[in-house]
Order: C-alpha cells, then sequence, then structure tokens
C-alpha cells in the first residue's frame, strides 16, 4: 500500500488530539455532572487513534490485525455489557490484566526485533538485512531498558490483575499462604531481575543475548505476578487492582518510548500517575501503607490474641424497626457490599424515600472502601436513583452520628466495627470506621451471624444500642417498606 | 525522534498531569475514574497494532497478534464498563445541588 508521504504527519497531529482528548475526558470525569461526557471525550480520541493508526508507513499483517481487533473488542464488549454492578470491580481488573498483557506482549515483540538485529551489527556483517533497517534507529540503551522494565511490569500487572479477578470472582480460595513466602517471591523477582540484567547487559554492549534468558526473564516475571498477589486478602484486592492499573499505565508509557509513540507515552503515564494516587488514596483509607497491605498477610495467626467481646445479639423484627424509624428524627443508612450482593439497594430507596416524605431526615453514610473499590457503593446508590445530594463522606457524616436516632446498616460490617478503634491486636486496628455505635440506636440488617469479609467478630452487634434485624437485605428492606407503609393504613 | 531528555519531560509534565487530575475528585467518582483510566491505556492498542504491523517472523506475529487481541479486549471492555457506570449519574434529579462536587 503507497500512502502520501504527508500521511506520517497526519497520524501524529491525530495522536496529539487524542491525547489532548484523553486528559480533557478525564479532567471531566472528576466531575459527577460532566463525567458522562468524559468518557465520551475519551472514546472520540481512542477511536481517532485506532484508525490514525492503520495508515502509518510500512503496516503488515492487516488481516490479522482486523481480526484480533475484531474479536477482542466484540468478545469484551459482550462481557462488559452482561456481568452486574457488583461485579464492576473484577472486570476493572480484568480488562486492566489485558492491557498490561498487552503492553508486556509490545515489550517481547521489540525485543526479538533487538535481539535479532543485535546479532547482526552492521559493521561486522557485510549484509545489512532488513531487521537492522527497522530497529536502527530505536536501538538504544534507554531504549533497551525501557522494553525490559515494560515487559516486566506489564507481565506482573497481567497475571496479578487475573489473580484478583478470579478471587473477586469467587473463583479462587481467597488466601494462598505458605510458610517463608515472602522470601521465595523475593527469591523469583530477584531471579527475574538477574535474567533481565544479563541480557540488557548484553544488548549494551552490542552482542545478542540467549533467547533463554529472555524466555526466563518473562515466564519469571509473570510468576512473580501470580506469586505476589495469591497471600493478598480480598479486603485489599481494590488496592491491589488500583496498583495494577497505575503498573499497566507505566508499561505503556515505557513501551511507548520504545515505539515511539507520544500518545502511549502520555496516556500512559497519565494513568501511571493517577493511579498511583488514587491507590495511595485507597491504602489511606484503610489506614494502612501499600507495603502493609503488599506484604503485611492481612488477618494471618492474630485470632488468638484478639479481645473476647461480650454481650448477646439482640434481636428486632422489621415492623418494630420501621416503627423506630418512621418516628425518628434523623435517620443514616449505612450500606456496605452486603446490600449490593443482596441488590437491595432499590427497596432500600424506597424505604428512604417513604422516609423522607414523613419529614425525617436522611442520610446515607458512605465509607471510603464501602463496597470493593472507592466510590463503589455510590456508584450502586445511584443506579438505584439516590441523588447524589443526600450522599455522604466518612469525614462529613461522623460527627453527626451522636445526633443521629437511628443508624441503619445493611450490609457493612468491618467498615463499622468499633474493635478498630479499642482492640489493638485486632488486624483492622487503625482503620478509620464509620462512628454508627455512636448514634442512640442501631439497627443492623444482616443474612446470618457469619463475620464480614476480614473475617472479624464485630463488637458493634454486641452494643447495648444495637438491634439485629436477620434475613436478606432485600427482603429485610421490603418488609421494613411494608411495615411503614401499614402504619399510615 | 524522541531522545532520552525530551521523554523524562513529557514522562514528567504528564505524571503532574494525572496526579492534579486525581487528587480533585470526590470519593464517588473514584470507581469510575479508575475504570476510565483503565481505558484510557487501553491506548496500548496503539502500540500492539505498530508491534504487529512491523512484525516480520511467525513468531513475531504470533506475539502480536496476542498484542493486539488482549489491547482491544481492554478497550472495548474499559470503554463499556466506564460508560455503564457513569451512565448511573443521570438518573440523579436534575434538581440536587452539586454539593458533593468539592474542589
Amino acid at each position: 500500500m503507497t500512502l502520501p508521504a504527508w500521511m506520517p504527519t497526519i497520524v501524529e497531529a491525530i495522536y496529539f488530539i487524542a491525547a489532548v482528548l484523553f486528559i480533557w475526558g478525564l479532567k471531566r470525569m472528576s466531575s459527577p455532572r460532566t463525567a458522562r461526557q468524559g468518557i465520551v471525550w475519551a472514546g472520540a480520541g481512542m477511536a481517532a487513534a485506532i484508525i490514525v493508526t492503520f495508515f502509518l508507513p510500512g503496516m503488515q499483517n492487516l488481516g490479522w490485525m482486523i481480526a484480533a481487533i475484531v474479536v477482542g473488542v466484540v468478545l469484551s464488549w459482550i462481557v462488559g455489557r452482561r456481568v452486574p454492578m457488583t461485579a464492576m470491580p473484577q472486570m476493572v481488573a480484568l480488562f486492566n490484566g489485558m492491557g498490561g498483557g498487552a503492553a508486556a506482549a509490545i515489550g517481547v515483540v521489540e525485543l526479538i526485533k533487538f535481539n535479532a538485529a543485535l546479532g547482526l551489527v552492521p559493521n561486522t556483517s557485510p549484509i545489512q538485512p532488513e531487521a537492522w533497517a527497522d530497529v536502527a534507529g530505536r536501538l538504544g540503551t534507554t531504549e533497551l531498558v525501557l522494553a525490559f522494565v515494560g515487559v516486566l511490569i506489564g507481565a506482573v500487572s497481567f497475571t496479578g490483575s487475573l489473580i484478583a479477578f478470579a478471587k473477586l470472582q469467587g473463583w479462587m480460595d481467597r488466601r494462598f499462604v505458605f510458610p517463608l513466602q515472602r522470601w521465595a517471591n523475593l527469591a523469583i523477582f530477584a531471579a527475574a531481575l538477574v535474567c533481565g540484567a544479563l541480557a540488557l547487559a548484553a544488548g549494551i554492549e552490542g552482542h545478542a543475548f540467549a533467547w533463554g534468558l529472555l524466555i526466563a526473564f518473562i515466564v519469571l516475571s509473570l510468576v512473580f505476578g501470580i506469586a505476589m498477589t495469591l497471600p493478598i486478602g480480598g479486603a485489599d484486592m481494590p488496592v491491589v487492582i488500583s496498583m495494577y492499573n497505575a503498573f499497566t499505565g507505566l508499561a505503556v508509557a515505557f513501551e511507548g518510548f520504545v515505539l515511539q509513540n507520544e500518545a502511549m507515552i502520555i496516556a500512559g503515564m497519565v494513568v501511571g500517575a493517577a493511579g498511583t494516587l488514587l491507590t495511595q488514596l485507597m491504602a489511606r483509607a484503610m489506614n494502612r501503607s501499600l507495603g502493609n497491605v503488599l506484604f503485611g498477610n492481612f488477618g494471618a495467626g492474630s485470632g488468638a490474641a484478639q479481645q473476647d467481646i461480650a454481650g448477646a445479639l439482640k434481636p428486632i423484627d422489621a415492623n418494630d424497626a420501621a416503627v423506630m424509624m418512621a418516628y425518628a428524627e434523623r435517620v443514616a443508612i449505612v450500606p456496605g457490599y452486603g446490600m449490593a450482593v443482596a441488590q437491595a439497594q432499590h427497596k432500600i430507596w424506597e424505604f428512604a424515600k417513604l422516609l423522607i416524605d414523613r419529614g425525617v431526615k436522611v442520610k446515607f453514610a458512605i465509607h471510603p472502601v464501602a463496597g470493593r473499590m472507592p466510590g463503589h457503593m455510590n456508584v450502586l446508590l445511584a443506579e438505584a436513583g439516590v441523588p447524589y445530594d443526600l450522599i455522604a463522606d466518612m469525614d462529613d457524616i461522623n460527627p453527626e452520628f451522636p445526633n443521629t436516632d437511628v443508624a441503619l446498616v445493611i450490609g457493612a460490617n468491618d467498615v463499622v466495627n468499633p474493635v478498630a478503634r479499642t482492640d489493638k491486636n485486632s488486624p483492622i486496628y487503625g482503620m478509620p470506621i464509620l462512628d454508627v455505635a455512636r448514634a442512640k440506636n442501631v439497627i443492623v440488617i444482616k443474612r446470618g451471624r457469619g463475620k464480614g469479609f476480614a473475617g472479624i467478630e464485630n463488637a458493634l452487634f454486641y452494643a447495648d444500642n444495637t438491634r439485629m434485624l436477620y434475613g436478606d437485605g432485600q427482603a429485610a428492606a421490603g418488609e421494613l417498606v411494608t411495615g411503614l407503609k401499614s402504619l399510615d393504613a | 525522534m524522541i531522545t532520552g531528555f525530551l521523554a523524562l519531560y513529557i514522562f514528567m509534565l504528564a505524571a503532574f498531569t494525572g496526579y492534579e487530575i486525581i487528587s480533585r475528585v470526590p470519593v464517588i467518582l473514584h470507581t469510575p475514574l479508575m475504570s476510565g483510566s483503565n481505558f484510557v491505556h487501553g491506548i496500548v492498542l496503539v502500540g500492539a497494532m505498530v508491534a504487529l504491523g512491523h512484525a516480520d517472523t511467525p513468531i513475531e506475529i504470533a506475539i502480536g497478534v496476542v498484542a493486539v487481541l488482549l489491547a482491544a479486549g481492554n478497550v472495548a471492555g474499559g470503554y463499556v464498563v466506564t460508560e455503564r457506570m457513569l451512565e448511573m449519574f443521570k438518573t440523579s434529579k436534575p434538581a440536587s445541588p452539586p454539593s458533593t462536587e468539592k474542589k
């Protein structure tokens, strides 16, 4: 295919516009009112960048390319459309892992090309094959280093995200711990680095490196992604997914440098930085450092030392609970992931609307890590139609709990557990919590007597001012609605 | 041709941009934004296409196809999931003041 000489300039220009649209789109996404336009802008930039890439000079294998794009797009489009909203976090993990894998694969292709060219250094070889001409301008020390680093990060993000996906999807035992695991992981990582460094050293000196080194490097990087994610518990997955999101961004930026593609560098780096900050925000919301999340083996072996909790669970039936809230002045509803699993958000909002009609001041209190990701709960409440001015952050609502007549906890557990303040031996000690225990009355809707996601006993449930309303979230919320309606009948 | 230092400047400026964008976001949008940034690094598809487009040997082509396949999944999946999440915000009453919009 012969293309006009000005074509590469057009492509560059479109890449520039795409980069602007990505940043503009992310900016728009940072405000609730403009968020929806944001993704459309970014999508337009992405479509334009992909289309013009077909018109770069010297593109081959177009049949394969189009087939792979069609298959990849159609499959993940269908999957993305069909999954329920509660499964969104693992979807982000899955698609992020795919991006990381793609970045690693790009690096591998480039390294194969570099190595083939290194085997045929032009000064010593009389014939300069095409392989050399293709990479001659790009084969420098920086490119080699970044190609290797990109493969490492991309591969870790790939397998790590897939493990995170499998864990959140419930396909895998939540944690997988064995003695000396940290050292084993460290050994894998070190081995990967050694293989990469040996290959790199040869490449920088201008010799080809052994193919075995490259293969070992790739395999060890992939294994490290798995090994690093296995011991991390399900409750910490959001932080881990966010970190891998940043990893993929970095890998994309590095491979973008190797390919001399500005759009990849900018988009990858923006995501890398944004993802890093988001990861920190999430870790901070749980009052833990990232290192602690990754290497802390959350909740391991501390069970024996925890304080015993005194008191009994006191049940309440739905009618009494409905009456209690109907005559309250202020009600705070504290939803957790359990509400989402039970698909109870619509019923709860119906109940809240009835309360509001009766003149009760209702607010939804959201813990930063409620659900499986920051903001996950907000998305689920928004799905049910809850206006976002009724939704309060932890910092805003916590001082209001002493003036709250009834706090209705539905499907939340660890984020309202006072043990986080009182028991130094608890694995969640120090995590900021919603001060639900300070409300005048607490009603907890809970399916059974089981423990929360972190597997810790909850002192709130045994408190004097707490009543337990047992049942499936949606059924219980339905009974509350009925109870409230029967008051007026 | 992007040289080392030029790339370093681009890296630096892009990193600050990403940091600035996220630091002003209310918690309510963190998940959609993570999903949105997940979509944006789908630009890796462009790189995968370039890698496959210049692949010569069968092994290069095979890995290139895998790269394009994965990257295409990242782009499409990232877009759909983000769009679905953000669609939720349409249902909030237009009359409600954007009080949670913190700057």
